[in-house]
């Protein structure tokens, strides 16, 4: 950890332009310590008035300080968007989910092992530099969105619900407020991996909205290496509305899979209007997974993947 | 006094079941918990002298030979001290009871991660900071490959009797089979740390660190100084695991600094360090050939491993250990082969041999069982031998087929042998799979100080260590056993190389052999005690603090009037190599497999284990527990992984390197078989318990997932993709 100045902003005017942003300091510390974050100013917005959540045009608005454990425990998200609910007590440990926030989790920083390590070369890291996860040690890594400059997984279980529930993100910067709705807020890596969201240096996350509770059923589902505290190796959300037997309308992301939570409209398109069979499933999967590649220690995600959409979808679609 | 014994004979005398106070094996809670979990009780890090200056090591990047360390920007920083580059610091730990230095130098990069310079500063952070500032150039120097390539196969370690190839010719039913187990981390709770300190050419050292006689030694030569003038004290252990075994880098650089800087020296190794710059366990390939009859009976038995260390390591991974004993069949084959590698160096990580060796040989017992359509209990059963089949020697006692009788009765082991993937409920596909557990059991020589005040209390004293095990509750419970006191009037004092030296915490020794020097020493203090009161010291009863003798029961202030000392002496003998030793148990396990993700979660698991005396059924019972739980671990999720192309290893913290969560573990339940009295191993009829919860555990494990599903893994560890390639599309 390089030597750094600490400042405290009480109002959010204060945490415009200022030092790099610290809310739960539950990614950032650690990647402190190892020296892959060097900020040398920290500004500490959890004095912020950004700890509510409020509903907000039918829907929910979800300050930006809000801790993982308070969202997970709102009597609203568990009853109206269960996915959120279920997709935040995935992530993490109960210590992490007390500390780690709203915004916070938006912009956590990938678990690849090599972007961790300070001694291999990560275009994420250090541009320019090189990606040491191709032809190493993949299990984390993508199948879907990547490029050859990057193949590092987004890791959070919270953005992935969100992004099936199209989720927006507030900003304030210096030329005032904006919305960035969270499908258009995840930039893909192509040739400049360190450059991550729509997120201008010096703006800083003050909320995120949701609209109306969707239609229909929502799960979601994590595959992971051991049964608790493990980053998804894929998951699901899925919001399934039916309608006379067949798919009204689906909202499905993923995660795990890609560098951004990743949707797929075309795989929500093909399944509208169809009814609930393996057929039905297997086309949507196919669609999902046309440009997968796997990386060697990855490919078990192709398969892994079309098998737990298969099951969620099953499960979404199946009275009872 | 000293009381000395070595162990030539079997000791059938049983004193300790002579004995009146009626501590002994309760399951008495540890003395130190009350310090442990209020944070009372100091680690190594924790006592931090007035002044004390902070040390953080320098990895190196890549293997070669450093040619320039560029340290200016460290040095500039306000309140660095220094960057130690001295030839003495460690390229690894010291392996367990090596006595003496480890390899030594840090210009020679054998592996990724290796620490090369100390940069000591006012405070831990300005030292972590300044570490990594420090530029490093590393030419490419000749070294052993990143990954085995070309193994070595040393006499000494290969061994044959009879004709294996005609066995497997002739039988009627064989296994043939490969199988990897991956590289493992020991991961205790505290990292390694060390604080040094100087007085003058004499140093102390308050270490994180298993066995300090061996550590001062080893230290000592490190250094280049007279072992008499170096202090080790490790009081509390947060965990070894082995990996503690050996002194280690931050010890030896933590002195250095201190030298060079003239004030008290702290190094603590972060999370990232410890997986890389410790000890590591070996991978391990290993080939099974079983040669059984139409009934399941071995007739030939075949086990090579294939292990790997970094060069001019002796040590290497003893997987075949309990191969020679623990089953029957008269044609046996043992290979051992050792590869050179450019990677962290491979040490003991719990329960070396036997924990990843019984577990693949019970996962092809396991094959041999499908095979030959017999109960895998009834197979294990059918093959226990009546002596050592290769020593030809007698069994010290042989406890296999009471653990696998008891403990399938308490699990409700299902012998009706469904056909894998019969059971299922939802997505999910249950089995039940079972394993023998086998540990060699040892001696190690062991001193130990016991003095009785009159006014009924008492001390006990051995640099002995508590490594989370529980010494300081079986020590107190020998002594106030021994010597009729309420453990609350016995005081335990370990970790300290003033005080006589004890056997140290590893290899399981620790509670039998420090125990026995502790029982010596009161049986000598017993002897004094009949010699006051003018009988036998058979005829000696001492109970709550009153000597009780031809009817008189005296207090002991009213027998002694002052202290009563005496050392204890056990030292191994003759009983090593007249019988088999070994500790016994079984498995049993019943796992859920998701059969859309081949996610595996134990839904529950027993173990029914003997030990000989068993010394504290609570503590006992916890080592056991810890023990199952790394099974599930090495079944399901532990996995060091080393980069292909340089070594390093990769997943370096515990959100990447899967040790069991509490979601992974399950009711686990633990039979302890109380009534064994092994003679032959020491005056307590005590085994070594530390190790065999782990030796066999995840085979339970994996063998269930075949039960459930149909699918063998013999692949270690049984992660959800190996399973899932198995399943049904």
């Amino acid at each position: 950890m390089t030597p750094f100045d600490y400042d405290r902003a009480t109002e959010v005017t204060q945490a415009i332009d200022a030092g790099r942003i610290i809310a739960g300091g539950t990614n950032l510390l650690d990647l402190m310590k190892l020296g892959v974050e060097t900020p040398d100013r920290l500004t500490d917005i959890n004095r912020l008035d950004l700890k509510t959540i409020e509903e907000h045009q039918g829907g929910l608005r979800i300050g930006a300080l809000v801790s993982n454990s308070d969202l997970a425990a709102d009597a609203r998200v568990r009853r109206d968007w269960p996915v959120l609910s279920r997709a935040l007590l995935s992530g993490a440990s109960g210590q992490l989910r007390n500390m780690a926030t709203t915004g916070g989790n938006l912009l956590q920083r990938t678990r690849c092992y090599y972007f961790q390590d300070v001694s291999s070369p990560c275009n994420k890291r250090d541009p320019g530099s090189g990606c040491a996860a191709m032809g190493g040690a993949t299990r984390l890594h993508a199948i879907l969105g990547g490029s050859e400059h990057c193949i590092a997984t987004h890791p959070s279980d919270m953005a992935v619900a969100m992004q099936a529930l199209d989720a927006s993100v507030e900003i304030e910067g210096r030329d005032g407020a904006r919305t960035v709705p969270l499908s258009r807020f995840y930039l893909l890596p192509g040739d400049r991996p360190d450059i991550e969201t729509e997120l201008e240096p010096g703006e800083l996350i003050t909320a995120v909205t949701l609209p109306p509770p969707p239609p229909g059923r929502q799960t979601y589902r994590k595959v992971r290496d051991r049964a608790s505290y493990a980053f998804a190796l894929v998951s699901v959300a899925g919001i399934v509305a039916m309608e006379d037997g067949r798919i009204a309308q689906a909202a499905l992301a993923f995660g795990g899979v890609a560098p951004r939570p990743w949707r797929d409209p075309e795989v929500e398109t093909a399944l509208a209007g169809r009814e609930p069979t393996a057929e039905t499933f297997d086309a949507a999967a196919d669609i999902l997974l046309r440009d997968a590649e796997g990386h060697g220690g990855n490919d078990f995600k192709i398969p892994l993947l079309r098998r737990t959409l298969r099951a969620v979808l099953t499960d979404l679609t199946t009275e009872g | 006094m000293t009381i000395h014994t070595r162990m030539d004979d079997a000791d059938r005398r049983n004193r300790l079941d002579d004995m009146a106070q009626g501590v002994l094996s309760t399951a008495m809670d540890r003395p130190d918990g009350p310090l442990k979990v209020s944070g009372r009780a100091p680690y190594a890090h924790e006592v931090q002298p007035e002044g004390m200056l902070h040390g953080v090591f320098v990895r190196a990047p890549r293997i070669g030979r450093v040619v320039s360390l560029d340290d200016a920007a460290a040095r500039a920083m306000d309140g660095v001290e220094t960057v130690v580059t001295d030839d003495r610091l460690l390229r690894n730990p010291a392996q367990g009871t090596a006595n003496e230095a480890p390899v030594q130098g840090p210009r020679e990069v054998f592996y990724v991660g290796q620490p090369i310079a100390l940069v000591v500063a006012r405070t831990f952070e300005t030292a972590r900071a300044a570490a990594l500032s420090v530029g490093v150039e590393i030419a490419d120097a000749e070294r052993a490959p990143v990954a085995p390539q070309d193994y070595d196969s040393p006499d000494k370690k290969q061994s044959s009797q009879g004709d294996l190839d005609a066995a497997m010719r002739d039988a009627a039913v064989t296994v043939d089979r490969m199988y990897t187990t991956p590289a493992h981390s020991s991961a205790p709770m505290e990292p390694h740390a060390a604080i040094a300190e100087w007085d003058g050419d004499r140093l102390t050292l308050r270490g994180s660190l298993q066995m300090l006689k061996f550590n001062r030694n080893e230290l000592a030569d490190s250094l280049g100084i007279d072992p008499k003038n170096l202090r080790i004290l490790s009081p509390y252990v947060g965990g070894g695991f082995g990996s503690k075994l050996g002194v280690a880098p931050e010890a030896v650089a933590a002195a250095i600094a201190a030298q060079e800087t003239g004030r008290p020296v702290g190094v603590a190794l972060s999370r990232q360090q410890v997986f890389e710059a410790t000890m590591r366990r070996s991978e391990t390939r290993q080939r099974v050939r079983l040669a059984a009859d139409a009934e399941g009976r071995l007739t030939g038995i075949g086990h090579d491993a294939w292990v790997s260390n970094l060069p001019d390591e002796s040590y290497s991974e003893p997987v075949t250990q309990a191969t020679p004993f623990t089953y029957r069949g008269e044609n046996r084959v043992i290979g051992h082969h050792v590869a050179r590698v450019s990677r962290t160096c491979a040490g003991s990580v719990r329960a070396p041999g036997e924990a990843v060796g019984i577990t693949v040989f019970e996962i092809a017992m396991d094959e041999l069982a499908h095979a030959a359509g017999i109960d895998p209990v009834e197979l294990r059963r059918r093959n226990i031998p009546d002596r050592d089949p290769t020593k030809d020697i007698p069994f010290s006692s042989n406890m296999l087929a009471q653990a696998l009788d008891a403990g399938a009765a308490a699990f409700g082991w299902d012998d009706s042998r469904p056909a894998p993937g019969s059971r299922r409920e939802g997505e999910w596909m249950i089995g039940q799979g079972m394993a023998s557990a086998v540990r060699v059991n040892n001696l190690a020589e062991a001193k130990a100080r016991v003095t009785l005040n009159p006014d009924g209390t008492a001390l006990v004293e051995t640099d002995m260590t508590d490594i989370g095990t529980g010494s300081y509750a079986i020590l107190t419970q020998i002594a106030a056993e021994m010597l009729g006191l309420p453990p609350e009037r016995v005081e335990v004092r370990l970790g300290d190389t003033d005080l006589p030296p004890g056997s140290g915490s590893g290899g399981s020794v620790g509670a039998s052999s420090s125990g026995s020097a502790v029982f010596l020493a009161c049986q000598g203090v017993r002897e004094r005690l009949a010699e006051a009161m003018g009988v036998a010291e058979t005829d000696l009863t001492l109970k709550d603090g009153q000597a009780i003798a031809d009817n008189r029961s005296t207090p002991l202030g009213d027998v002694i009037d002052g202290p009563v000392e005496a050392l204890g002496h056990i030292e191994p003998g003759k009983t090593s190599k007249a019988v088999r030793q070994a500790t016994w148990g079984a498995y049993f396990a019943e796992v859920a497999v998701n059969s859309v993700t081949g996610e595996t979660r134990v839904r529950r698991m027993h173990g029914t284990f003997a030990a000989g005396r068993i010394l504290n059924a609570k503590t006992a019972r916890s080592q056991c527990l810890g023990g199952m739980t790394f099974g599930i671990g090495m079944a399901l999720t532990e996995e060091l992984m080393h980069d292909a192309r340089d070594g390093h290893v990769v997943n370096r913290d515990l959100a990447e390197y899967h040790i069991p969560v509490n979601a992974d573990v399950p009711q686990i339940t633990v039979e302890l078989l109380m009534e064994e009295r092994d003679p032959w191993t020491n005056p307590m009829q005590a085994k070594g318990i530390g190790e065999l919860g782990i030796c066999g555990a995840a085979a339970a494990i994996v063998n269930a997932i075949h039960q459930a599903t149909g699918v063998r893994v013999r692949d270690l560890p049984a992660t959800l993709d190996k399973v899932m390639a198995g399943l049904e599309d």
